[in-house]
């Protein structure tokens, strides 16, 4: 078994977390774990892009081009750009809250409407699932925990190989002690939510 | 973050994390860098984990020095280890290339980051060409793991031949992640003593001269450790052999089956006979290595020596590029050769038209000031802007432009001397303030005595931002057990005779300008100090004081003066075409209400 994740988002989201939750269940499991990080400019705004892969004989920390089996998508116009790294049999979920680019921010670009971007993943991703992550966050207590939806989530999708409770366990032990019950609570949100909307 | 000092356990860590826990394990007592990407992580961990763990460690002004520091420590007979990234060996190669006729006591590493596809560099130069140059042994991790422990097996190297040894990673080693088993902490003084031994220390031609013979015998001996080194070993089994190392060794062992791999991590000087050993009887050899044709080159050089008749393949023969980091699908290259495995054909793109996300000047970054200030006094003149190194290299976006030539650290300052003579334009020179000490106050000096009318911008955000907000000689210290005074740098500027030199705050953009005029204006080289510090830094001090800002609509005559002149992240023009401000993103900095002709954008407490 070889499973590989590609997380792409913008510097604050929370892709490193998630990777390193992922990576770390990973380990415990028992797998060969390798990732790649995408370091220096994320906190100027720029796009981030974190691949874990794990399984048997696992050593590069690198995926080939097409080679994801799950692409989390943090930000709708970082998902959009990053289809390439999927193939007709990748799993895609897609978070719909957008992080505008400054540029589009000062009026200097424009940034499409949220529904043309699903439309347009959707034309090359049939089975896309779309959250609301930021939404589900704010019910379970605090927008921070929009990451912790999109980890629960993928612990639902089809052939992810690591068990629910042991993500859930690995998360809670890497946020603050003051966070465990808001991001437990957002994990079962993001989990509840994929389950219900899987085609 | 995994506890760095931990003392067992096995933990996913970066590759940087685990050079950083390897060299506790090796006895590591001294250690140095000036901070660059990929390598900045270590020096990080190391402000904070250094002396815990028994070991001296400085930010020092640059890598030139860093690496003398650290020679210092090693000719003194303690373990040192000296970090940076592949161009900051270039500023350290002078010291390096007659440190290895001196040698080394106490082991001692040089690690080299380099970053191909330059994912934050301005080249993407392959560093192992500086082990051909010096003539000094190389080791060359895959992965994070490995990465450990070799840095224990580098310095049983480096003490066996007493040279000092680089270490050479790329991007994805130090910024890949990956399982390490801690293992314990070697014992090794932390004191040492210079045993005075001038023909091995004092490199004057009469010294130097017996130095160079007895390097190529040190280099001899190192070879025969290549040949015996548990690092270079074969795998696998084929009549194909792939002879590989770094990450790429990652790509081939997971991708590619049936061949036999000679995976190499002691990569200076090659083992030669092993490699001759390998290529008999096989079919072909394939050479899998990014950058230049380092191992190939050598490989078909033993080819021809020992009259094997073995095809190789590689970049000499059009398979491998040489250019950008590999990936696993470029293996796809030799599959008429080997067998590799069928990658999936990737996705088409989606039809959408996206805007591009690029790194940018953050929210309240004094530098946004200070370049309003200078390209809005500079409108309708001709300017050359100089820039460097650092955060403020980021000034070359819409809609400063502020940035035509940039070569390296402290290159701009130098460069608006040559500019000064041989143009009418103005040559001004953005230089950061770690920068500056890096390798700024040089020419300075230099346009001093050949009166170059350079100007000069200071852009002090009391930090090396770039890299991960280090300490620098204008903050002065204070971790490790070691408190300094920061040094002041309009005292050195005026020190060293510059006679126009201005402080500014740059939040105050039209008073920025009116000196900046003023510098422009002056008969000779002019300093402007633009001081103001780095609000991200300040934030992970808990030291930011957020302030609100408002527009008052009514007063707003959408002119976007604003907008087109700080351009801050937190200004959002709205879709009726009103100006909007980001809560969440200002910082109440009041660049934007300094520039607004109407006075409809006010900072509140």
């Amino acid at each position: 078994m070889k499973y590989s994740v590609q997380i792409v988002g913008v510097g604050g989201q929370g892709v490193l977390l998630a990777s390193m939750v992922i990576g770390n269940a990973a380990m415990k499991a028992g797998y060969d774990v390798a990732m790649s990080e995408v370091h220096g400019m994320a906190q100027r705004g720029g796009s981030v892009l974190s691949t874990v892969r794990f399984g048997d004989n696992v050593t590069s920390p690198l995926e080939a081009v097409g080679g994801a089996n799950l692409l989390m998508g943090f930000e709708p116009a970082e998902t959009a750009r990053s289809l390439g790294l999927c193939n007709k049999d990748t799993a895609v979920l897609m978070n719909l809250d957008p992080v505008l680019p400054s540029s589009v921010a000062a009026g200097f670009d424009t940034y499409p409407e949220i529904d043309d971007i699903v439309k347009a993943v959707r034309a090359v991703v049939p089975k896309l699932i779309t959250i609301r992550a930021t939404d589900l966050a704010v019910e379970a207590g605090k927008a921070v925990a929009a990451n912790a939806v999109m980890i629960g989530a993928v612990a639902a999708a089809k052939g992810f190989p690591l068990e629910k409770e042991l993500l859930l366990d690995t998360l809670l032990e890497t946020v603050p002690g003051k966070f465990v019950d808001l991001n437990r609570k957002a994990f079962e949100l993001g989990h509840d939510y994929y389950i219900k909307n899987m085609s | 973050m995994a506890d760095i000092l931990a003392k067992d356990g096995k933990h996913l860590l970066l590759g940087n994390e685990a050079i950083t826990r390897g060299l506790f394990e090796a006895g590591v007592r001294y250690s140095s860098t000036y901070p660059g990407t990929p390598s900045s992580e270590v020096g990080n961990i190391l402000e904070k984990e250094a002396e815990k763990g028994g070991m001296y460690f400085e930010f020092s002004t640059n890598e030139k020095t860093a690496l003398e520091v650290a020679a210092a420590a090693a000719a003194s007979g303690v373990r040192s280890f000296t970090f940076m990234k592949h161009v900051g060996l270039n500023v350290a190669a002078d010291p390096m290339m007659t440190l290895a006729y001196s040698g080394v006591k106490g082991g001692m590493l040089i690690m080299t980051a380099d970053d191909p596809s330059c994912h934050s560099s301005q080249n993407e130069q392959d560093n192992r060409t500086y082990a051909t140059l010096s003539l000094l042994p190389m080791v060359e991790p895959s992965t994070p793991a490995e990465a450990k422990d070799m840095i224990s097996e580098a310095y049983r190297i480096s003490e066996a031949v007493n040279l000092p040894v680089i270490f050479r990673t790329t991007t994805r080693v130090n910024h890949a992640r990956g399982p390490v088993d801690f293992g314990p902490f070697a014992d090794t003084p932390a004191k040492g003593h210079f045993v005075k031994d001038d023909p091995k220390y004092v490199n004057i031609p009469a010294y130097s001269k017996p130095n160079r013979t007895r390097l190529l015998e040190k280099q001899k001996k190192a070879m025969e450790l290549s040949e015996e080194s548990p690092l270079n070993f074969i795998e696998g089994e084929g009549d194909v052999g792939i002879i590989t190392s770094g990450v790429s060794y990652t790509y081939v062992k997971e991708f590619v089956s049936d061949v036999s791999i000679l995976k190499l991590g002691f990569t200076a000087p090659l083992p030669e006979k092993k490699i001759a050993d390998f290529m008999r009887n096989k079919k072909a050899v394939i050479v899998v290595e990014e950058l230049e044709p380092y191992l190939e080159d050598t490989v078909l050089r033993i080819s021809a020596q020992e009259k094997l008749n073995v095809p190789v393949y590689g970049k000499r023969s059009g398979h491998f590029p040489r250019e950008w980091e590999y990936s696993p699908d470029t293996l796809t290259a030799i599959s008429d050769i080997v067998k590799v495995q069928k990658f999936e054909k990737p996705l088409s793109k989606a039809d959408i038209t996206l805007p591009g996300r690029p790194p940018t000047l953050c929210a309240g970054c004094p530098h946004r000031g200070t370049f309003a200030a200078v390209t809005r006094e500079m409108k309708g003149k001709e300017a050359v802007y100089c820039s460097d190194i650092g955060c403020y290299t980021l000034g070359i976006q819409a809609p400063f432009h502020a940035a035509d030539f940039i070569i390296c650290m402290g290159g701009g300052a130098g460069a608006a001397g040559g500019f000064s003579e041989v143009t009418d334009q103005t040559p001004i020179a953005f230089i950061g303030d770690s920068t500056f000490f890096h390798s700024g106050i040089q020419p300075l000096v230099s346009a001093l005595f050949n009166n170059h009318k350079i100007k000069m911008i200071i852009m002090d955000n009391r930090s090396t931002a770039m890299t991960g907000h280090q300490p620098n000689p204008g903050t002065g210290r204070d971790f490790g057990g070691i408190a300094t005074e920061p040094l002041d740098i309009e005292s050195l500027v005026k020190g060293i005779g510059v006679k126009f030199v201005s402080t500014v705050d740059p939040y105050d953009v039209k008073a920025t300008r009116k000196v900046v005029r003023e510098a422009i204006d002056f008969d000779g080289v002019a300093v402007v100090i633009a001081k103001r510090a780095c609000p991200l830094e300040l934030k992970k001090q808990k030291m930011l004081k957020v302030k609100r800002c408002e527009v008052d609509h009514d007063k707003c005559i959408k002119c976007y003066t604003c907008l087109k002149t700080i351009a801050c992240p937190a200004l959002i023009k709205d879709k009726d075409g009103s100006i909007l401000v980001d809560d969440v993103q200002c910082i109440g900095c009041g660049m934007c209400a300094n520039v607004c002709p109407k006075g409809a954008l006010e900072v509140k407490e």
